[in-house]
């Protein structure tokens, strides 16, 4: 099964789409990436992830896997080399929990920040700033949450490497205040200094613009601004 | 102290279904386990002490180490007792089990708990975004009898809660949620999985949990009307 060809779906500035990238190139393993272009969905998308509609969707041979972290989970499960989750079921699921967290109580809100505007962008960056907090605890003394090495972790929030800095300055929101975050800090540096981290981003000039025209356009619709004011209610 | 030595914890709520499916996966596990009842809304020191990110139910405690979310813990039982596995051993078929239950907890439990809480025109709209997404949640089934195939696993546990509380919501909230037409397979693996001795001797008992409903659904409405 491990021979089968892989593709992934993705879109160039995806967060989503690129814990994929490192997770399959961490482990060696080659695929064909295609781009998606998620304002005008390719017949291939709607076909593989009819329920979402969304990137990354990975294909291995006539399997398909969609949710970036069932697909790094697959991945981790099926090319044994190079271990992502930890071995211990412990640290495992400290991981997965950590992961979790991250993805609902700082991207969802860091997101959602970025496309606000006043109170509600105070608030986001305000619960941001929380979530990292409790972030900070848990790589204190670590040079990667995998330890010496990248791991799972590692690559669920290497967004926070890239992507926020990015989100940061398009939002004008302070997050990671590298005097306050020390040890987060260390660890996006080290995260990016990585090879294949490194090696696979997207370009930076090209996100900022890309941020700032979609959160403006996303603040223009009333259904965002609905779940804005759901989540952010200062 | 919970969790001495190499005892295992839980602590949870009477009426909450997270509890409920980590108490479904030592049951399968034959886990030998002390049950602590939190006295919600008040939170004990303990659960403080064990979940302060979250601060919620259950939470396991095996060997002194504290986890919680509900998911992450059935994982956790399913690595560390490997007899009666629930996820099952292909990586393809794990990774659905996965993306299933997932949807089911985005897609199908918020849809429940707004047709539940709204009125009028969200509630209707909240109620059919449930009964469809029940429906795509069927198409998971394949034909078998559990979606673990001939025994039940770990997707039977995430979601086979919601036939219980979706039944009570709608008798309560007065308004449809299990459409026995539209999701034939559905109705029937929630009817058989609710009927097997080991998932049903842990069910709340029905009456209390009816007036709990009652009760919670009272309060909604009267928030809704302020």
């Amino acid at each position: 099964m491990a021979e089968q060809k892989v593709k992934l779906l993705g879109f160039w500035v995806s967060p989503f789409a690129y814990r994929v990238i490192w997770a399959l190139k961490l482990k060696g393993v080659d695929f064909e990436y295609i781009e998606e272009d998620i304002f005008n969905k390719s017949p291939l998308l709607l076909q593989l992830n009819p329920i979402h509609k969304k990137v990354p969707v990975l294909i291995h041979g006539d399997r398909v896997i969609c949710e970036s972290y069932v697909i790094v989970q697959y991945i981790d499960e099926t090319w044994p080399q190079c271990p992502l989750l930890p071995q211990h079921p412990y640290e495992r699921a400290m991981a997965r929990f950590w992961a979790d967290f991250a993805e609902a109580k700082l991207l969802n809100i860091a997101w959602l920040g970025l496309c606000a505007r006043g109170a509600e962008r105070e608030k986001a960056a305000k619960l941001a700033i929380e979530a990292v907090e409790k972030i900070e605890e848990v790589v204190k003394g670590k040079k990667l949450f995998g330890g010496e090495s990248i791991g799972y972790l590692d690559i669920c929030l290497g967004w926070i490497s890239y992507w926020l800095p990015v989100w940061e300055e398009v939002g004008s929101m302070q997050i990671i205040d590298p005097i306050k975050f020390p040890a987060t800090s260390s660890w996006m540096n080290t995260l990016l200094h990585h090879p294949v981290i490194g090696d696979n981003l997207p370009a930076r000039d090209a996100m900022i613009e890309y941020f700032k025209k979609r959160s403006k356009d996303l603040y223009e619709l009333d259904w965002f601004k609905d779940i804005i004011r759901l989540h952010l209610h200062p | 102290m919970a969790g001495n030595g190499d005892g295992v914890t839980l602590l949870g709520y009477w009426a909450s279904p997270y509890a409920l499916r980590v108490k479904w996966a030592l049951k399968i596990k034959e886990v030998q386990y002390e049950y602590m009842e939190e006295h919600l809304p008040d939170k004990s020191p303990m659960l403080l002490q064990y979940n302060p990110v979250h601060k919620k139910i259950p939470v396991l405690v095996h060997k002194g180490k504290p986890l919680a979310e509900s998911l992450v813990i059935i994982e956790y039982i399913d690595e560390v007792w490997k007899h009666n596995p629930l996820l099952p051993q292909d990586p393809y078929h794990r990774a659905k089990a996965r993306f299933w239950a997932k949807f089911a907890d985005e897609k199908c439990v918020p849809a429940m708990f707004r047709a539940f809480s709204k009125v009028g025109e969200e509630q209707a709209q909240a109620a059919e975004e449930l009964r469809e997404n029940l429906k795509t949640l069927e198409s998971a089934l394949e034909g078998k009898q559990y979606f673990g195939g001939e025994t039940i696993g770990f997707l039977d546990i995430a979601v086979g809660w919601i036939g219980c509380w979706a039944r009570m919501n709608e008798e309560v909230a007065g308004v449809n949620m299990i459409d026995a037409e539209m999701i034939p397979l559905l109705s029937v693996w929630f009817q058989k999985f609710l009927e097997l001795p080991i998932i049903k001797e842990c069910l709340p008992p029905q009456d209390k949990l009816l007036e709990h409903t009652k009760e919670f659904h009272k309060m909604l409405m009267m928030a809704t009307l302020t």
